[in-house]
């Protein structure tokens, strides 16, 4: 199963932190107040982020790499961290597999070509390798930064080669740490909300699983695994998908290149979407099914960023005709011949039955211990705080944890006379997503969308604060408000999509995906701007 | 990460269960304690020890999840030995340390303290308040008498040792004489100067009027102001203010790190202040709320609690409270939802979550409209 190794206390207990491609001040304020504990006791913390982020300026040290190429960035610290002999070589030689083809790969990665590909300075990739080889626990947390890009898998296995090289993983306060975007998203993918797996995260393709499935529910468990989400409107686009059912999401405008999933999603035969509002998305459906609202009007259990399972409980009930979408569903079910109880305590016990992981996981003990983190294996077991500590058992039991073989490649959507500016997206510490949620309370912070430019380029383009301009991507163009944003370094832009209907930010963003999981590219779009008069601005 | 290897099996459970680092043992350190005997671990407070033979100590400014700043000796015990009490809150053990949670000392101690405030704070929303000053006899009304009859008093004699050791009825009387020449002087001096040179945030007691000066006639000062209602999510009503610095720590080093508070100024001019007194929409305030789930007054509070407080609506005896999980990002942070006639009305974080410790950002503690009906 796929989770960050580590506890949110062990941050608090590491010496080095590796931020990559995270604003977790923002994004996740109460991980970086653990982080923070971090940093009281002594831990040294490195921000790479294209940004100067509100996190960065806690940082050390920031290192300021060009959007896309992270692995460039890492296969050069890996690189230095050889050359300097501060690999962890008995981690290495009783843990791992594929050394000598990974220090091939990255041989060429010397400081300077580093420096020339990412701009990061030579003296700070070195000092980033040093301290982060050196520290006696580590930690990498990364966010949509290393995941929203055409490389999204590579540049996360470009993360785990360095944690393998200097043993930081499997051990208490070194650890490998995605810091999750969305309540559920680590419940979501463990509960098999993925194209190709089953609760407990096993593959519906793999046959002894299915067979277990087939076995326990009395039916056939289709054999073969789904699309993902860029696929999904893929084959809408060739007219191999004519029917969607869209549950608390809103594509229309969370979507990259919004002219395109507007016009697959009004092509569909039909399109049902379940939400606790009428989204844009809904507003198009053929039948919408209004819900409760998740962590408020249901019962349930989320699985948070360090693997812990927790419980959701009603406290409101919901409005109107909205219902549980456990009951929407379990009623959908029974119009199709299966009888389902909808009981959120009953189907989680089927998860514990199906899923080892999950196995020891009652509602009792979830009350009890506010929360179990995963793998539990009985209703002994206390949970792990950290995963994969059997890397340091000698020897080592199961499979080696294999180092990747990543290449550097820069961003799809790339820039050029016509598109020179880099446009990047992200989240504010008050908003969030595409604002359907966080649109109806009243933040003082709230200042509406608005297209960050730096100092430098708004002075060369004799741009003003305020100053409402034309941006223009390969797909789309908005009008948006100017913010002269010191945080940014030339060549570099900044948008939210927290106000698609005043700024569709995602008519300009690019749906080049990862082949791989079909994320797609949104932190690297390239754009213009222009001023009013349909001047470009944006002149070299 | 292995995308499509079907064959996908977990990986074989560590021998050991995972887990952090045991420390060294710590060195237990035995105390008696109202007479009872007690071992805790070494650098333990007077006010853990209390914990483990289960003696409530009253507190105001202390919080687990806070470092104890001793502002306001609530918590006070009598150290045998020691010349003067000690603050459990901050005050680690000893071995063979000899400890009266409840002598006459210690009461008259707490006493004055509540009647110190009760006579210039509004207390009126701050929780256990009303009970702590039953149990400890504390009549703040005592410090609004008139000047005009009261012997001149010493200051000195407040704090003498005599008075302490004397019986408790006579005690009372000689406390509360020499208690309201001292402040009385002291106070009015302040606040006349005070008032005069500016219009400061610190105001007289609605009694202490110029007539009432000129007729000889003197009450103590109060922090009464207007409340400050500068953003739709919540006030500060500095008149409730006890400066017990929990939301300062919670806004600093102890939780958000964002400094958007300090005290400014002196003596009974000390108040929580933004950077210049500016309003909070133009302070570094990020509106996390975790000052307000300190606040051991409700000098700072939510604005849906203020509103239906000020329209006598806000009927906690009626509120469903549950935890849940906040519906925003992936920290997984326990929200404790407060619902009153369907509508949530508050939402607080339990302090001893592990993932919390009782802090909120700005979207778990105020995004919750989406749900509410308007």
């Amino acid at each position: 199963m796929g989770g960050g190794t580590s506890s949110y206390r062990e941050i608090e207990e590491t010496d080095c932190i590796l931020l990559w491609g995270s604003n977790a001040r923002e994004t996740h304020p109460i991980f970086f107040h653990h982080l923070l504990a971090g940093l009281k006791r002594g831990a040294k913390l490195y921000a790479i982020d294209p940004r100067r982020t509100a996190s960065a300026q806690w940082a050390d040290l920031w290192a300021g790499l060009d959007v896309g190429t992270d692995i460039a960035l890492s296969n050069t610290m890996a690189r230095e961290i050889i050359h300097a002999g501060l690999v962890n070589r008995e981690f290495i030689e009783h843990a791992t597999s594929g050394f000598d083809t990974y220090a091939a790969m990255v041989e060429p990665w010397t400081l300077e070509r580093g420096e020339a590909e990412t701009r990061v300075p030579a003296a700070v990739i070195r000092e980033m390798a040093h301290a982060y080889a050196t520290a006696k626990r580590a930690i990498i947390c990364w966010t949509l930064g290393i995941t929203e890009h055409h490389t999204a898998v590579h540049n996360v296995m470009a993360l785990i080669n360095l944690s393998l090289l200097t043993g930081h993983v499997g051990r208490w306060g070194s650890g490998l740490n995605p810091l999750r975007g969305q309540n559920n998203v680590q419940g979501g993918g463990d509960m098999g909300a993925l194209p190709d797996r089953l609760p407990g995260f096993q593959h519906v393709e793999n046959e002894a699983v299915r067979a277990k499935f087939d076995r326990f529910y009395g039916v056939a468990v289709p054999p073969k695994k789904g699309w993902h989400l860029s696929a999904m409107f893929d084959a809408m686009e060739r007219g191999d998908l004519r029917a969607l059912y869209v549950i608390g999401e809103n594509p229309l405008q969370s979507e990259a290149d919004q002219h395109r999933a507007t016009r697959l999603l009004e092509s569909l035969d039909l399109l049902v979407v379940q939400d606790i509002f009428l989204t844009e998305t809904a507003q198009r459906a053929d039948i919408v099914f209004p819900a409760a609202a998740g962590a408020f009007e249901s019962e349930g259990t989320v699985t948070n960023s360090e693997r812990r399972v927790q419980r959701v409980r009603k406290t409101l009930n919901p409005p109107g005709e909205a219902r549980e979408d456990l009951a929407i569903i379990c009623d959908l079910a029974g119009r199709m011949g299966h009888p389902w109880a909808a009981d959120a305590e009953a189907i989680w016990n089927e998860v514990r039955q199906l899923s080892p992981a999950h196995a020891g996981m009652s509602y009792a003990r979830l009350e009890q211990l506010s929360g179990l983190q995963w793998p539990c294996y009985d209703e002994q077991h206390p949970g792990e705080v950290f995963l994969h500590g059997r890397l340091w058992e000698r020897p080592v039991r199961g499979p080696r944890a294999p180092f990747s073989l990543v290449k550097h490649a820069l961003p799809l959507d790339h820039l050029d006379d016509q598109f020179p500016l880099r446009l990047t997206t992200g989240r504010r510490l008050a908003e969030y997503n595409t604002g359907v949620q966080t649109g109806s309370y009243a933040s003082p912070t709230r200042r509406g969308e608005t297209i960050d430019v730096s100092p430098e380029d708004a002075a060369r383009m004799g741009l003003v604060e305020g100053q409402s301009v034309r941006v223009t991507s390969r797909r789309g163009a908005v009008v948006a408000p100017v913010h002269i944003d010191p945080s940014l370094r030339p060549g570099l832009t900044f948008m939210t999509f927290h106000f698609p209907d005043d700024v569709a930010t995602n008519l300009l963003t690019s749906d080049a995906t990862d082949p791989l999981v079909g994320t797609a590219e949104f932190k690297a779009t390239a754009i213009r701007i222009e001023t009013g008069d349909g001047t470009p601005a944006s002149r070299h | 990460m292995s995308h499509d290897d079907i064959a996908f099996h977990l990986p074989p459970a560590p021998r050991d269960i995972p887990a952090a680092p045991a420390g060294p043992a710590p060195t237990m350190v035995p105390l008696t304690i109202d007479g009872r005997a007690v071992e805790v671990p070494s650098g333990a407070t007077l006010i853990d020890a209390c914990a483990a033979l289960d003696i409530t100590v009253p507190t105001l400014c202390y919080l687990k999840t806070l470092t104890p700043v001793n502002a306001c000796r609530m918590c006070v015990v009598e150290v045998e030995g020691a010349r003067v009490l000690a603050p459990a809150c901050s005050r680690q053990v000893e071995p063979g340390m000899v400890v009266k949670t409840r002598s006459p000392r210690v009461n008259l101690s707490r006493k004055m303290v509540l009647e110190l405030l009760g006579s210039s704070v509004d207390l009126s929303t701050a929780p256990g308040l009303a009970e702590m000053m039953a149990e400890y006899d504390a009549r703040p009304e005592r410090f609004h008498q008139s000047l005009t009859s009261a012997p001149s008093v010493s200051s000195a004699a407040l704090a003498s040792e005599s008075a302490s050791s004397a019986s408790s009825a006579a005690l009372g009387e000689s406390a509360s004489s020499a208690a309201l020449g001292d402040s009385a002087s002291s106070a009015s001096s302040v606040a006349l100067g005070d008032s005069a040179s500016s219009a400061s945030s610190v105001a007289l007691a609605s009694s202490a009027s110029s007539a009432s000066l000129a007729a000889g006639s003197v009450s103590v000062a109060s922090v009464a102001q207007p409340v400050k209602v500068d953003n739709d999510l919540y006030v500060r009503d500095y008149g409730k203010c006890i400066l017990c610095y929990k939301c300062v720590e919670a806004c600093g080093t102890d939780a958000q790190h964002t400094f958007a508070i300090a005290v400014a100024g002196r003596g009974f001019n000390a108040h929580i202040s933004t950077e210049l007194d500016v309003p909070l929409p133009d302070s570094a305030c990020v509106y996390c709320g975790n000052c307000i789930a300190v606040c051991p007054t409700g000098a700072l509070m939510a604005t849906p609690e203020f509103e239906l407080r000020k329209a006598g609506e806000w009927r906690p005896e009626t509120q469903a409270v549950t935890d849940t999980i906040c519906p925003y990002c992936g920290v997984g942070c326990t929200l404790t939802v407060h619902v009153q006639d369907q509508q949530i009305v508050k939402v607080t974080s339990p302090f001893d979550n592990d993932v919390t410790r009782g802090n909120l950002c700005v979207k778990g503690r105020f995004g919750f409209e989406y749900v509410n009906r308007t």
